[in-house]
């Protein structure tokens, strides 16, 4: 019986602790698609986390704290969509720029509420009939909350869209050769925009998840380096939102299953784990790419200025 | 048509190189923009202002004490941020100069606890030991980007976690001083293996002068070497320097070797000068390699500048401490500060690239 319940306690950890890394990574990349690369996940993470925690806390409704907490991700995204498109600043620096900010505004709002449980956290729900399957029933179908199942639906939506209809065509075209799109009529910096702010608003979200789902209470920097792994999984996921859900799903299934190793690694080194896997993930995914070229978005991290070179 | 006329009559231009002149006076102009922003923040926490600023720099420059407090901030920062300018000429997105700062931190400990070595050797060892640990763990991203193409920002920011963890690791573990009565520290280091300091503060005043000292090497090094000329060439035009020979691996490679090392150089003198012992990672880096990345784009990698700008940044974080007791403000605020001032600072940058001029007939 012991491998049963070691799958479903794999598939149960692997939705619960993937589904955030699996939101900022969907954002991430509609955000790169168009060509612009945010590397303020993790401050757009914790601002929002801290805001849904806060309303929540304040109103009792965790859903209200979602919805600001996708505002509070989106607005803040607009910092660095302002700087990496209309001022053509580096992105790489203003990313950073935004991930210290918001680190250091979350820190500094949230001090006198470090430690804080949240009670009115989102419902964990089992899902009727499906949860009676064996090892697939409790594995994914029990004890969840409802934002695991909603993302999974974003992703078959973002990946319609991103694929099968002309705003995708059109955000790819911006990602790829912005030129193009533009002699073709597409204004390359309002596409940018909105990927960036939808990019923000999922990174908000994820946040969210965090604090009023996956583990009810405010934390000083409770994203935890969170932020920089969707950088890695945007990657690996080859910027498509369904390889974007199963690399989320394996890594949180790989970074539960190195706990089993407790035994015999300190829990020190074993927190390090998931550092050391998305870099082994990146290099796993580097062999691939260089011989097919399916590789980034070619104008990604160039600001575009019609009629340059 | 029309569109055209009107658009004439505007004439922005790639500017071809700044003037020095410029480039100072975008940069202060950037500063105190943010500094007013950060001043909108102290006001609507309830704290005035002018309080806020005056005690910063009472306490960053108001006594001796608070000064030497300020110094022995600026000495990672120079330390780190030189090293990063080297890394950022060669286009190498180094962030992990606070793991570097670790990795040497933790070779200074081996050498000072369990090497063996006694006297005077100790010390040069430890810093030896120091900038070869941080070289190692910068050239490991070097390697992995040249050769794999696997982005630098990622790696680089990966492996300062998990530097940060085997630091934890060895304070809990193997390293734990059978001294400290089950506390995560390591015994102290003998007197062999500490620094000097200025009377009584902790300015370790020979990682001080190791810094102006590498800050200048680093500038010849950068702007009359081969090696720095092919640094500039990788960094600018790698196709350049594809097409002239330039080896992308050796040039990339030698930059981090630089970047790992110097941060490692810092974390010898955490450890050897300030701490006198390896413990909490937060405490011996304290972001020193994040804020060291502004300190280094506010130089325009210019690594005599970094002097200029590391002692601006140790008057932030000394003067942050001050603030955080006195006034009762969180010590996170520097964070928002340093993202405030990075994002004035890249902000500016379109009025050092453009020229926007009245065309007139």
């Amino acid at each position: 019986m012991g491998w049963e319940s070691w799958l479903i306690s794999t598939f149960a950890r692997a939705l619960a602790y993937g589904t955030p890394l699996l939101l900022g990574t969907l954002g991430e990349i509609y955000a790169e698609r168009a060509g612009v690369l945010n590397l303020g996940i993790e401050g757009m993470m914790i601002m929002g986390a801290y805001s849904a925690f806060v309303v929540s806390y304040k109103t009792g409704h965790p859903w209200l704290g979602i919805l600001v907490a996708a505002m509070v991700g989106g607005v803040f995204s607009l910092i660095h969509a302002f700087a990496s498109i209309t001022l053509k600043a580096n992105q790489v620096v203003s990313g950073l720029a935004l991930t210290m900010l918001g680190l250091g505004l979350a820190g500094v709002l949230g001090r006198s509420m470090v430690g804080t449980p949240l009670f009115t956290s989102l419902h964990r729900i089992t899902v009727p009939g499906l949860s009676t399957i064996p090892i697939i029933g409790p594995g994914f179908f029990t004890h969840q909350n409802l934002l695991v199942y909603i993302t999974m639906l974003l992703v078959l939506i973002l990946w319609y869209i991103l694929f099968h209809t002309r705003v995708g065509i059109t955000i790819r075209a911006v990602g790829e050769s912005p030129e193009t799109a533009d002699s073709l009529g597409v204004n390359v910096a309002r596409v940018r925009y909105l990927c960036v702010v939808v990019g923000g608003i999922f990174a908000g979200v994820a946040g969210a998840y965090l604090s009023v789902g996956y583990r009810p209470a405010w934390t000083e920097g409770m994203t935890g380096g969170m932020g920089w792994i969707v950088i890695a999984l945007t990657i690996f996921a080859f910027w498509n939102p369904i390889y974007g859900l199963l690399g989320s799903y394996f890594f949180a299934s790989l970074y539960h299953l190195s706990y089993r190793l407790q035994a015999w690694i300190s829990p020190e080194l074993l927190k390090a784990m998931p550092y050391v896997f998305a870099i082994i993930i990146l290099i796993l995914v580097s062999r691939g790419t260089v011989q097919k070229r399916r590789g980034a978005p070619a104008a990604l991290t160039i600001p575009y200025t019609r009629g340059e070179e | 048509m029309k569109r055209i006329e009107r658009l004439a009559l505007l004439k922005v231009e790639k500017r071809p190189v700044p003037s020095g002149h410029v480039i100072l006076s975008v940069s202060i102009l950037a500063i105190l923009a943010a500094l007013v922003v950060v001043a909108i923040f102290f006001a609507s926490y309830g704290t005035s202002p002018f309080r806020a600023y005056g005690a910063i720099i009472k306490g960053a420059f108001g006594s001796w004490q608070g000064f030497s407090e300020t110094l022995r901030r600026m000495i990672p920062l120079l330390l780190c941020g030189v090293g990063l300018t080297v890394a950022f000429r060669a286009l190498f997105w180094n962030i992990g100069a606070d793991g570097q700062l670790l990795f040497g931190a933790i070779a200074a400990t081996w050498v000072a606890l369990f090497s063996g070595l006694h006297g005077p050797v100790v010390i040069p060892m430890m810093f030896l030991a120091g900038f070869a640990a941080g070289a190692l763990w910068g050239v490991i991203p070097a390697v992995l980007k040249v050769k794999m193409r696997i982005n630098d920002v990622i790696t680089t920011l990966m492996m300062n976690y998990i530097a940060m963890y085997i630091v934890l690791y060895l304070i809990h573990g193997p390293w734990k001083g059978p001294s400290v009565r089950g506390y995560p520290l390591t015994d102290i280091f003998s007197p062999a293996a500490q620094l000097p300091t200025i009377g009584n503060t902790h300015v370790h005043w020979p990682t001080l002068l190791l810094g102006l000292f590498l800050a200048l090497a680093a500038y010849i090094m950068l702007n009359r070497s081969k090696s720095g000329f092919e640094i500039q060439v990788v960094g600018e035009n790698p196709h350049a320097a594809r097409f002239a020979g330039i080896s992308e691996l050796k040039t990339t490679v030698t930059a981090m070797l630089t970047s790992g090392g110097l941060a490692g150089l810092a974390g010898v003198g955490e450890v050897a000068g300030v701490h006198l012992r390896l413990f909490d990672p937060n405490q011996i880096s304290m972001g020193y390699g994040y804020t060291a990345i502004i300190v280094a784009w506010l130089a325009r990698k210019n690594p005599l500048a970094v002097i200029v700008t590391s002692f601006f940044f140790g008057v932030l974080m000394a003067g942050g401490d001050v603030i955080k007791v006195n006034l009762g403000l969180p010590f996170q605020l520097i964070n928002m500060f340093n993202g405030v001032i990075m994002f004035f600072l890249i902000g500016s940058e379109i009025f050092m690239r453009y020229r926007i001029t009245l065309r007139r007939k």
